[in-house]
């Protein structure tokens, strides 16, 4: 099961030249979003494919950040990739190991937290999350896990990470239910209710996805800065539910290193659970 | 004092009753699927269930017939995807399992609540999102203090709570490293405690380090001696969480019958976790010990006569 795997069956041919290995476009999402994490001091990890792109982060561009587990971890050292974000590889090591309540309370809720970083089901123009329920509520058409801790993430975290995959059912005019809020309805409405309420969190600064980097723009709204390599505007529009907002100086996502591709398929996800 | 140590039989027998509203904790590690398990046997109806992540082990208990509503605050297969007993029963229209949703904030804050005598907890989570719209629990409250709004949660008092520990004594002075999740909250919110734990010790072992100590005996009522009755989650230092189980929980639970046999097999046809250890057999128990030893230091606290 543990032998290191090749590309996974959406390879894309590597952007970088002869000789450059080649990759897929799920490896490229999540060393795309490792680098976004260099500089970051404190990262509350979420359940999914956060877990595996602050994993890379923490091997390659910010080996200083403290890791955060909602399950009671800060200061994690995992010396694998667990399945579970609580799995025991979180608590050998680890700076701090407390109750949720003080990790919610004292940890994210006292302002410790940099970055949050989150999946999601269903995201907007305006980076609100759905992780709760596809449909109406009381008879959904998928019933999803819900919130976890996201919703309080979202809130309390200075800043939201997001990394999921675009589809035209993920990436949508309106989610169906706002489990986490981002930017609400626009940048002006959501700094007014934020200041008014105290949130810590300034909301959402980027979505990275296998097609692409977002960041949020002066009106609150996603705006593609950069495209990663193989990937076309037309992919970009055909998997999203609203015009997209296309950075003027659009950039191309520099490909996966040898030493990124590494981690990836040798120490982090040796099996592919992340990757395929 | 008394030992209140029980088999496992008897302490779901005397403690846990229908309708009873049953906290089973434990975030990953220590989740008791023995206590389940034993539940389900028992034949219990009309449940509330209350866990912050239902799990696997609500997932059969669900499957089961034991549950009329859930309490929780995240209902995955964490890494491999949803829980397919309890969504047959949650989506379309055969959504006939009550659901009551929080955040993980807020479960935890509802067990502090319960655990404190306290009529409601606030926290500041749940501003501009569809959560209060669906749980009418979950209200905005303006601070006495003249500065601003927050959420509040009302208490979570289960009838019984049931938690996994490494280790207790005969009391019930239990004692726990690894993650320690929402337990001791949700133990001291309850009007019933079982604690399972793989070693039952001497008062003095306790007694030896009561920092590691997160709740007295004094709230507690049964104390189960049941080795491996935390699998497939995981004991910290004991065995490692059987994450080929949650895999193969995947196909299993998708299908109806499969799940019934499935109960059968691994709960009905078995007597208790002792046979159930034996059917998982001894090399698969033996890969899940940890790779190697990692002890923490000594402290020592001193003798002041």
């Amino acid at each position: 099961m543990a032998q290191p795997k090749g590309p996974a069956p959406d390879a894309v041919p590597a952007g970088a030249g002869a000789g450059a290995p080649a990759f897929s476009k799920s490896e490229m999402m999540i060393v795309a979003a490792a680098r976004e994490l260099a500089g970051q001091r404190v990262c509350f990890v979420g359940v999914g494919l956060p877990n595996i792109a602050v994993n890379l982060a923490k091997r390659t561009v910010a080996p200083e950040m403290e890791l955060v587990y909602e399950a009671g971890v800060f200061g994690a050292e995992p010396a694998r990739l667990p399945l579970s974000i609580g799995d025991p590889t979180i608590v050998t090591g680890a700076t701090a190991v407390v109750s949720m309540w003080e990790l919610f309370a004292y940890y994210l809720q006292g302002g410790l937290v940099d970055v949050g970083f989150l999946g999601a089901a269903q995201i907007d123009r305006f980076g609100n999350i759905n992780t709760t329920v596809i449909g109406d509520y009381a008879a959904p058409k998928t019933r999803l896990p819900g919130s976890g801790g996201a919703c309080e993430i979202a809130i309390n975290a200075r800043q939201i990470f997001v990394i999921m995959r675009q589809s035209a059912r993920s990436f949508v005019e309106r989610i169906d239910f706002r489990t986490s809020p981002g930017n609400l309805g626009g940048a002006a409405k959501a700094e007014r209710i934020r200041r008014e309420q105290g949130w810590l969190g300034r909301g959402p600064s980027v979505v990275v996805t296998d097609l692409g980097i977002w960041h949020f723009d002066e009106d609150g709204e996603m705006r593609l800065d950069a495209l990663h390599p193989g990937a076309t505007l037309e992919e970009v529009r055909a998997t999203i539910g609203w015009e997209p907002k296309v950075s003027p100086a659009l950039a191309v996502t520099p490909a996966p290193t040898a030493a990124e591709l590494r981690l990836i398929r040798e120490e982090l996800d040796p099996d592919g659970m992340y990757t395929k | 004092m008394s030992s209140k140590v029980a088999t496992m039989r008897d302490a779901v027998a005397e403690l846990v009753r229908d309708g009873d509203t049953v906290a089973i904790e434990g975030f990953t590690h220590l989740i008791s699927f023995a206590a389940g398990h034993e539940i389900i046997r028992q034949r219990r109806r009309d449940l509330v269930l209350a866990r912050m992540t239902p799990d696997l082990i609500y997932d059969q208990m669900v499957a089961a017939g034991v549950a009329r509503r859930l309490v929780f605050s995240w209902l995955g297969n964490p890494g491999v995807g949803g829980l397919n007993a309890i969504r047959r029963v949650t989506e379309g229209a055969n959504a006939t399992l009550e659901l009551e949703e929080y955040s993980h904030f807020g479960m935890v804050a509802r067990y502090a609540a319960g655990a404190a005598n306290l009529p409601f907890m606030p926290l500041r989570s749940y501003f501009e999102t569809d959560l209060p719209k669906v749980n009418p629990r979950i209200r905005p409250i303006e601070s006495p203090y003249g500065d601003g709004v927050v959420y509040a949660v009302p208490p979570l008092r289960p009838d019984v709570t049931v938690i996994h520990a490494q280790r207790a004594d005969a009391s019930g002075n239990t004692q726990v490293w690894g993650l320690l999740g929402s337990q001791k909250e949700a133990a001291f919110a309850a009007e019933r405690v079982i604690v399972v734990v793989e070693e039952l010790v001497d008062e003095a072992v306790v007694r030896a380090d009561p920092n590691r100590t997160i709740i007295p005996g004094i709230i507690v009522d049964a104390v189960v001696v049941e080795p491996w009755g935390a699998h497939p989650s995981y004991v910290q230092g004991h065995y490692d969480r059987d994450n080929r189980f949650y895999r193969d929980w995947d196909p299993i639970s998708r299908d109806a019958a499969a799940t019934e046999a499935w109960l059968r097999d691994w709960v009905y046809d078995l007597d208790g976790r002792a046979a159930y250890a034996e059917k998982l057999g001894v090399e698969r128990l033996a890969a899940l010990r940890p790779s190697g030893p990692a002890p923490s230091g000594v402290v020592d606290y001193g003798e002041y006569r």
